[in-house]
Order: C-alpha cells, then structure tokens, then sequence
C-alpha cells in the first residue's frame, strides 16, 4: 500500500507513546495524519480513523523498529523519519515549532511489536521475506502434523519434529551461510544438498539452531569423495555414519564426553547424530529396505554421534592426529559399526592393558579377518590413567598396538580353527596385519568411573579404494 | 492448516523400463561385469567359458571395487559395446 503525507506508529503498551498521544491530537488538527496502533484498535483514545495494525502487517511494511515512529511520504516515497519522542525532530517533520510544549523535550520510544522474535518470523513469512525456496507441503485440517510425516516417508522411524517454516528460518539463524548454499551432492540419489535442506532435517530431528553449524560440517564430511557414503549405504554390513566433535564448540553447545557419551540423554549428541542420518535419508534416499542394503544394521544408524573428552585427558586430541592444530573446532567421520566393549579392570601396567586392547582388535568381524576394517579405538578415562602412569602417550599407545597387530598367516588361515574363512592358503608362513598402517584412530571419551573401553570397527577392510575418516573444520 | 517444508531432494527418478530379454543370444554380444565381490570371478569365469563355448561373443569388464559405483567409463562402455551384460552381485 502506497502512504502519503503523514503516518505514525504507536502501541499502547509504550509510555513515549502515551506521553505523544495529545501531540498526535495536535498534528491532526492542522494535517493529515494516518495513525497506525500495533497492540490496541482503541489506542489513541478520542481519535477517529486509528488503522488497527494489530496484525503487524503496515509496521513490518514500513519496516518499524521504536514505537512511536512518524513518517513522511511525499508521492508515496519516505522523506524523513523519526522515532521516539524527540520535538525538534517531530516538528521538522510536521512543519511546525510549537508541538508538545508542555512535554520534555525527549523521552526515547519502546520496541515495536513487530520486531519481537515470534511476530517478526510470522512476519516475514507471511510477507514471503525468507530464504527457504523449499516446496511447501500443506496439511489437510485434520491432519496430524507428526503422523504427516510418517505418512511421506521422512522419518527415521521415531516422531520428528514437524519442520514447519517458522522452525526452519529460527534454525537457519544458527548459521551465517545462506540457506540456497550448495553443500555437495548427497548420494545415493546424488541429489543437490543446501544448507536449507539440512536446516529442514535438523528441525526433523530436534537440532536447537546452536547445532546447525556442526551438523553442516557432519553432511559436508559424509559427501566427501573418500568417504564412500554410497558403498556406506548399500553395503549388507552393519556400518553407519559416526560423528566425532572436537574443538571448544562441542561444550559450548552441551555436548557430552564424559559418562554415557555413546548412550542415550544429551540433546546435541542425539540429534546432531539423527540429523546427519535424516539427511541421508530424505535428501540421499538412503532408506533401509532401499538403497540401505544392511543385513543387521546398528543402533547408531539412529544417531551415532559424541565428542572427545579434550578437558579431562591428559592425550592431544583426534584433531591433531587428523593434521588440523588443538583447539580446532572440527567434525570427523567415521564409517563404524556397533560398540565392542573391551573390559579390563585388572590390567595395572600399560604393557598389560595393551595386550587385551590388542587381542580385542584382532578379534573384529572375526578371528580370521585379516586384513580388518579400519577401526576407532575409544579409551575410557580409566584405562588412560593406567596408560599415562606408566609413562605412555597417545602415540606410544599406538605404535605399541598396531605392533600387536602382526600375526602369523598359518595361524589365522582358512581352515584353522575349524573355519572355513580366513586367509588364503597361498600366505603360508607370512606375516599378516590385521590393520593397515593408518587404520587406526584413538579418541578419549567416557564417565570418570569404570574401566571399559571399546572399539568401533569400520567398514572398509583396509582398503584405501573404499569409505576412509574425513575431518573437516567446523565453519561457525 | 499446518504447512510443512519439504525435507527431501524434491526429485523424482526417472522410471525407465528394463529392456526386454532377448529371445536367443545368437550375434549378440554379452558383457561380463566382475564387481570385485569375493569369489564372483569364479563364478563369472564359469559362466563366460559356456559362452564362449557356443560361440558367443564376450567382453569383459571390471569394476575397480564393489564398495564404490563403476566408473562413469566402464558404464559408457558396456552401453556401447554390449547387447546384454551378466555380473555377480552377492558373495
């Protein structure tokens, strides 16, 4: 709507715009005046023709910040501006030198409705003012708006949240990146990923905006190249995305190291996990009985998702082993199975731990695997303290178990033990790995009690051609 | 009315027929697709051999790993240089 000569906004609920009540009194009797009312059709008292703006549709138009705000348009153009009460300013614009004489000189205004969170993001829907391009899904009256969901096929089998467009733009606020920004393609579909998109499945899994950020660098990591999220999706074996969080991000957002770091209970571990996996799923078209072709699966194909305990160990954390420097905010992926716990609670030297740490990384997939996948070792803080007070650090650790690693072929041959896989005949009397040399990761996680790590084997058998970890920097 | 936005890739894949099986394979040309799945060699070999034993023509073709989709130029080339292609998909 085009506005001429004179027009104010004001709200009952704003003493400047009481104190200027009698001042719009006097403008109307010697101009035009259109006034606007934000909170209160009654609102100037004694008034006739006060526009009700309840609904917040001029003030937004008019892009209104204080209330009272006073407008002059000539020819339907703004020509000055004012807000609060401020006479030399008011009467500038109202042509005069005798306003509100009998009022200070200037008392500032209060905010305008339409500028509070909830109006404004009604608002700018309302008005089509958003970045979302997305298509737009309208639910019958009756409908349930979370069965709706289950219904199109977008849930991991748990309710999610209905991704309404307020939910949306309020979790696009959690990033700077603009919402049609092209993430990659998301395979299997190979289907284009924006920021938007991901923004969409955070809501759907119950992401507070604060998460986006990492969630964003959790779907950048799985769509690169060398992590295979294809052959991740497709293969019949149990492996899901797992999320690691590094960087000072990870307690800022409330996410959990310590006790249960891999269990149930913590917000952001949960849902930061869950919308990777949404993501894969509704933008990928990963959906199991699909192109997810696994035989078992995993839990954590629900969410997968933790961060390193950098505050309570004493160890450089994954990031530094992945090249980025300590302190980076960072995500790695990881393409895992299920949890093998390791339990030892007897174990007093390092060199006593590292042998039952080692006997358990030979055992993955089976005895006989050989090589074995990749795999994530997660050291309990227990288990570092028995480490560190035998004088090994995390490198020490490593070297002494991939060490352990090397086995004799004849031992773990097909046929030995009375099975029939192992490895083939023709590596009689070599020697075998069960890890390739940067097969394996260490992360420090876990309650401050027990002595119970695990491992979370991988997916690829030691083959650089298939799915390897991918770090990325967290861009905030 | 509750109005939701669209969580998915909003593409709908093309269905397109499968071509239908030949009647006989005299002067076609069969490709043999090994996928790299344990033991599928074995068992693409035999069927390549009873082939070529009734004089059919073979082409053989390998993809790199069965953990990744084949390369855009093995694709190309079974398009174009067979009429019909045999792989082993399951360990």
């Amino acid at each position: 709507m085009q506005e001429h000569g004179l027009v104010a906004i004001v709200k009952r609920d704003c003493p400047t715009c009481v104190l200027v009540a009698p001042v719009l009194q006097e403008i109307l009797q010697r101009s035009d005046l259109k006034i606007y009312t934000q909170d209160d059709p009654g609102f100037p008292e004694g008034i006739e023709g006060v526009v009700d703006d309840t609904s917040l549709d001029a003030s937004y138009r008019l892009g209104v910040e204080i209330v009272p705000t006073l407008v002059r348009f000539e020819n339907g153009v703004e020509v000055d501006r004012t807000f609060g009460w401020d006479r030399e300013a008011w009467e500038k614009i109202v042509g005069s030198d005798d306003l509100g004489r009998n009022l200070p000189a200037f008392k500032p205004g209060c905010g305008a409705l339409n500028q509070e969170p909830d109006h404004l993001a009604e608002l700018r829907i309302r008005h089509g003012d958003t970045p979302m391009t997305s298509r737009l899904v309208s639910l019958g009256a009756r409908e349930d708006d979370i069965e709706a969901c289950f219904e199109r096929g977008w849930t991991d089998g748990l309710p999610v949240v209905p991704p309404t467009q307020e939910r949306v733009l309020a979790m696009l606020e959690g990033t700077t990146r603009e919402a049609n920004e092209v993430l990659g393609l998301m395979p299997s579909n190979l289907d284009t990923c924006t920021v938007e998109k991901i923004a969409i499945n955070a809501v759907m899994a119950g992401c507070r905006p604060e998460y986006l950020s990492v969630v964003l660098t959790a779907v950048e990591a799985v769509m690169d190249e060398d992590f295979c999220l294809h052959g991740v999706l497709a293969t019949t074996r149990f492996v899901s995305p797992v999320v690691i969080v590094n960087g000072p991000i990870a307690e800022q957002i409330g996410m959990n190291g310590k006790g249960n770091a891999l269990g149930q209970g913590n917000r952001a571990n949960a849902t930061i996990g869950r919308a990777v996996q949404l993501a894969v799923r509704n933008i990928g078209g990963g959906k199991p009985q699909g192109v997810d072709r696994a035989t078992l699966g995993n839990p954590g194909k629900l969410s997968y998702c933790f961060c390193e305990d950098e505050q309570g160990s004493a160890w450089e954390p994954l990031t530094v082993d992945r090249g980025l420097p300590a302190g980076t905010n960072a995500v790695t992926v990881f393409a895992g199975y299920g949890l093998q716990g390791i339990t030892d609670d007897k174990a007093r030297s390092p060199e006593e731990l590292v042998q039952t740490f080692a006997t358990s990384l030979l055992a993955v997939e089976n005895i006989h695997m050989f090589p074995g996948p990749d795999c994530l070792l997660v050291i309990c803080p227990e288990h570092e303290r028995t480490l560190m007070q035998g004088g090994w650090d995390k490198t020490c650790l490593h070297s002494e178990i991939m060490s352990r690693m090397q086995v004799p072929a004849n031992g773990v041959m097909r046929g030995a033990h009375g099975m029939a896989v192992g490895v083939e005949p023709r590596m009689a009397g070599k020697i075998v790995s069960k890890l390739v040399p940067d097969g394996l990761l260490i992360v420090r996680a876990g309650g401050g009690a027990g002595k119970f790590s695990g491992i979370i084997a991988g997916w690829t058998p030691g083959s650089r051609e298939l799915s390897r970890p991918v770090t990325k920097e967290i861009k905030t | 009315m509750n109005i939701l936005l669209d969580p998915t890739g909003e593409r709908e894949a093309v269905e397109r027929p499968r071509l239908g099986r030949p009647n006989s394979l005299d002067g076609l040309t069969v490709g043999i697709l090994d996928i790299s799945k344990s033991r599928g060699d074995i068992f693409l070999e035999r069927v390549a051999t009873l082939l070529e034993g009734r004089g059919i023509a073979i082409k053989r073709y390998c993809k790199p790993t069965a953990g990744r989709t084949a390369p855009k130029q093995i694709e190309q080339a079974i398009v174009e240089e067979v009429d019909v292609v045999v792989e082993g998909l399951a360990d």
